[in-house]
């Protein structure tokens, strides 16, 4: 009955976006009656979806191998907690989780957005309302999670072991939380379009949004990296893969989008741009779910490909985004410019960084798919891989990481640059650093080398939009823009450092036998069996040490049962400088072993630069929303 | 002006249309090999049972299109596709053998096991002959034309769906 009732919901939720597509865009009489009804009905989809979803995870927890979708992807063995998220780790559950979010954001728009104008609210409403109703059809055609099995299996099929991990459990609704929350900058963009009314009231509704979403995307993305990095036990914490790319392209799209809304709440510039964004970053929401989940580029993300699914998903895919760039093409030129500034001011410097993130986009945009365009021309066969992203894209983020510093020195309208002269510190001590790392510094590298001064100048710069400020009546959202801009520099001195003064050793040694990497000392002292709940492995000690004290280290190689699967459990010691990243490999037959040894100076740098940046959005959305509430109460 | 703000439409278009052609035509994983469409490479094999003919080159340009079936006893995969192999030779196929780094008293057995659908089989201790055909790993199969030339790789083993279009393929390389 479980698996019944969730279906029912889902059926009715789909029902229910019918009607709210007809009464937002229905005839003239029906729309001016239908505000309350059709806000009302948004908020019941939501909950909808959300029984629907707890209905799926009570599958999973009981493992209702009855269940089509739990008797291949769950298994009775399993521990309790991957019971549950192994709801989401598949890809009808993921799609359920995805609608559940896309229902909560319309939902939330409902609740929320009161002081939008009506007509606007109910447009975008009813966008929300169609964007819904395609992926619930999407989902009862062609994914339905509730399917039966008859008669039921006797066990489980397991789950990839390598998504058995707590990253797992929080890393896919992050992320899709991240994605589906820029639904309702589509669904207000469309609205706004579609009403005419592009102005700071829009962008002021719209902000909280992408600022929600865009926190989470990082975090999703942050801890995603953080996974693969210790997970597939190759040491790198970023491949330029497709999926990868897939979860980058809506985050440049809405970092740019941060930005541009800024200028037209603060200004009432860049309408028609701001619009533009909006829509393209759900749409970059959407293409990377169709990458994911259609199989169309070859990834080390191997989910199930499904022809019809992929179909399904490039049909909603088409429709969306054609509609509204279509819709876009038709309304835009009735938008009117907004005031004018000059060259040097604060909106030019956020236009520039726009320019570079819409660039930086493109790039990645055109890299990954620029395979699949080769080959439907001339049949050729290639990969674009690190190489290209990093020389192209690279200068570009540099480029933008410096005029970073900059960009919030600057005066609206028109800047006088009078506080550009307190860059002369910073440009200084990046100076400094980036001669230290040229001829001081071993290794390779221009680009991290240069990537180290520009980090060390914005490392400080950051800090000076709250110089001469009285720091305690400095509005929390500008705090979180110097906090995010911090993390930016401090994830740039990271990937930079861990970059250039990586040291990696791959050797096979016997017990007994030591090894030096970079500071660090080796004794590998043996390797002994060991089990856990649906796995066994076989797990080596290492002692490593570095000066004083001695740490231990115990990598594994694993052996999951169901489904038979190999993984490597890598060990990590963290210090305050940096990672020494151990892998146990294969064993030779002279009684050796191999072992892939790191020492990755300052690595860490990259996911706290990441935590900082999304915790600098937060302070941004805390502080408006304590000061919205505020003048709410005032009133 | 007024015709760019379409740009986005047709772009939106353009990358459509390139997704459709990708979903119509699955990505191959597989790497192919370069010899396609080339004359065989040149080799000479002893037999690899006493009893069996010997196979080279020279064998593959004999007026007949083949199939040449890299294979060994220690390949399990190999068993799998040992009855479709026998369903192929009784469809008129004509199959030729390469054992990949194998020993006689295994083969002998893999084959009174499984079957024996080769004319002949050449024995490749080292692989040089599989690696100058451009094959990876076992089992893989080519097919080659009557004058000797690679027109086909099948990558991995040939399971039962594959049969209607390997005899075509056959017939075609007549």
């Amino acid at each position: 009955m479980i698996a019944e009732a969730g279906l029912a919901a889902l059926w009715l939720a789909a029902a229910l976006a019918i009607l709210q597509l007809f009464l937002a865009f229905g005839p003239r009489q029906i729309r001016a009656l239908a505000a309350g009804p059709v806000r009302l009905i948004a908020v019941v989809e939501g909950l909808l979806t959300v029984f629907a979803m707890a209905m799926l995870m009570w599958l999973f927890e009981r493992t209702d191998l009855s269940v089509l979708l739990v008797a291949e992807n769950s298994h009775s063995a399993k521990p309790w907690l991957y019971k549950v998220a192994g709801a989401w780790g598949n890809h009808e559950g993921s799609m359920l989780l995805w609608v559940t979010i896309l229902g909560l954001a319309g939902a939330a728009l409902a609740i929320f957005s009161r002081r939008l104008d009506a007509k606007t609210l109910m447009a975008a409403l009813g966008a929300q309302g169609a964007l819904a109703l395609g992926f619930f059809a999407f989902l009862l055609l062609s994914s339905n999670p509730f399917a039966r099995l008859n008669p039921p299996a006797f066990e489980g099929r397991g789950l990839n072991p390598l998504l058995q991990d707590p990253g797992l459990v929080l890393h896919p609704p992050t992320l899709y939380v991240g994605y589906v929350g820029l639904s309702v900058a589509f669904s207000l963009a469309v609205g706004a379009l579609i009403t005419g009314r592009v102005d700071s009231a829009l962008a002021k509704a719209m902000r909280p949004w992408v600022l929600g979403a865009w926190i989470m995307l990082t975090l999703g993305i942050t801890a995603g990296s953080y996974w693969a990095y210790y997970e597939l036990g190759w040491g790198g914490w970023w491949f330029w893969d497709p999926v990868e790319n897939a979860s980058l392209m809506p985050w440049l799209a809405a970092t740019a989008l941060l930005h541009s809304i800024n200028v037209l709440a603060a200004r009432d510039s860049l309408r028609a741009w701001t619009v533009m964004l909006a829509m393209v970053a759900f749409s970059m929401s959407m293409v990377g779910t169709f990458l994911v989940r259609s199989g169309v580029l070859t990834s080390v993300h191997a989910f199930a490909v499904d022809p019809k699914r992929g179909t399904f998903l490039l049909a909603l895919l088409a429709i969306y985004v054609g509609a509204a760039f279509a819709l876009f093409a038709l309304r835009s030129g009735k938008l009117s410019e907004g005031p004018k500034f000059e060259l040097v001011s604060r909106e030019a410097a956020l236009v520039g960084n726009n320019l570079l993130l819409t660039v930086i986009l493109g790039i990645v945009f055109i890299g990954t798919l620029y395979p699949l365009f080769v080959e439907a021309v001339t049949g050729a066969k290639l990969s674009v891989g690190a190489p290209y992203f990093n020389a192209v894209a690279g200068p570009l983020a540099l480029l933008l990481a410096l005029l970073v510093c900059v960009g919030p020195l600057l005066n609206w309208k028109a800047g006088t640059g009078d506080r550009l002269k307190r860059l002369a510190i910073p440009a200084l001590v990046g100076a400094t650093v980036l001669l230290i790392a040229i001829f001081v510094m071993p290794g390779e590298g221009v680009l991290s080398k240069a990537a180290l001064g520009i980090a060390a100048t914005l490392a400080i710069a950051a800090f000076l939009p709250l110089a001469g400020r009285k720091l305690r009546r400095t509005p929390l959202s500008t705090w979180g823009m110097v906090v995010a801009h911090f993390g930016i520099a401090v994830a740039l001195a990271g990937m930079a450092a861990s970059t250039t003064l990586t040291k990696e050793l791959l050797t096979a040694v016997q017990p007994g036998e030591r090894v030096q990497v970079g500071p660090w000392l080796i004794e590998f002292e043996s390797v002994t069996p060991t089990a856990g709940p649906n796995w066994t492995a076989l797990e080596a000690e290492l002692r490593a040490s570095r000066g004083d004290g001695v740490s231990v280290l115990k990598p594994q190689a694993r052996y999951y049962t169901s489904p038979p699967t190999e993984t490597t459990e890598s060990a990590i010691k963290t210090v305050f400088s940096g990672q020494l990243y151990t892998v146990l490999g294969k064993p030779a037959e002279d009684g050796r072993w191999q072992l892939r040894l790191w020492w990755k100076p300052l690595v860490t740098l990259i996911w706290l630069g990441g935590a900082l940046i999304a915790l600098g959005g937060a302070l941004a959305l805390g502080g408006r929303a304590w000061r919205g509430w505020r003048r709410e109460r005032e009133r | 002006m007024k015709t760019l703000r379409f740009v986005p439409v047709a772009l939106v278009g353009l990358i459509v249309v390139a997704l459709v052609w990708r979903l119509a035509n699955p990505p191959d994983t597989d790497v192919q090999s370069a010899m396609v469409g080339k004359p065989v490479p040149a080799f000479a094999t002893p037999a690899a049972l006493p009893g069996k003919v010997s196979l080279s080159s020279a064998d593959l340009a004999d007026g007949r299109p083949k199939l040449v079936n890299f294979f060994a006893s220690w390949c399990v995969p190999c068993v799998g596709e040992a009855p479709v192999l026998t369903m192929l030779k009784q469809q008129g196929v004509h199959i030729v053998g390469m054992a990949v780094r194998d020993r006689p008293e295994d083969l002998r057995q893999f084959l009174s096991d499984n079957g024996d659908p080769f004319d002949r089989i050449g024995s490749d201790p080292e692989s040089r002959v599989q690696l100058a055909f451009g094959s990876a790993g076992v089992p893989e199969t080519f097919i080659v034309d009557g004058r000797g030339i690679i027109v086909r790789q099948h990558i991995g083993p040939i399971v039962a769906d594959d049969v209607p279009a390997l005899v075509r393929a056959v017939k075609e390389a007549q």
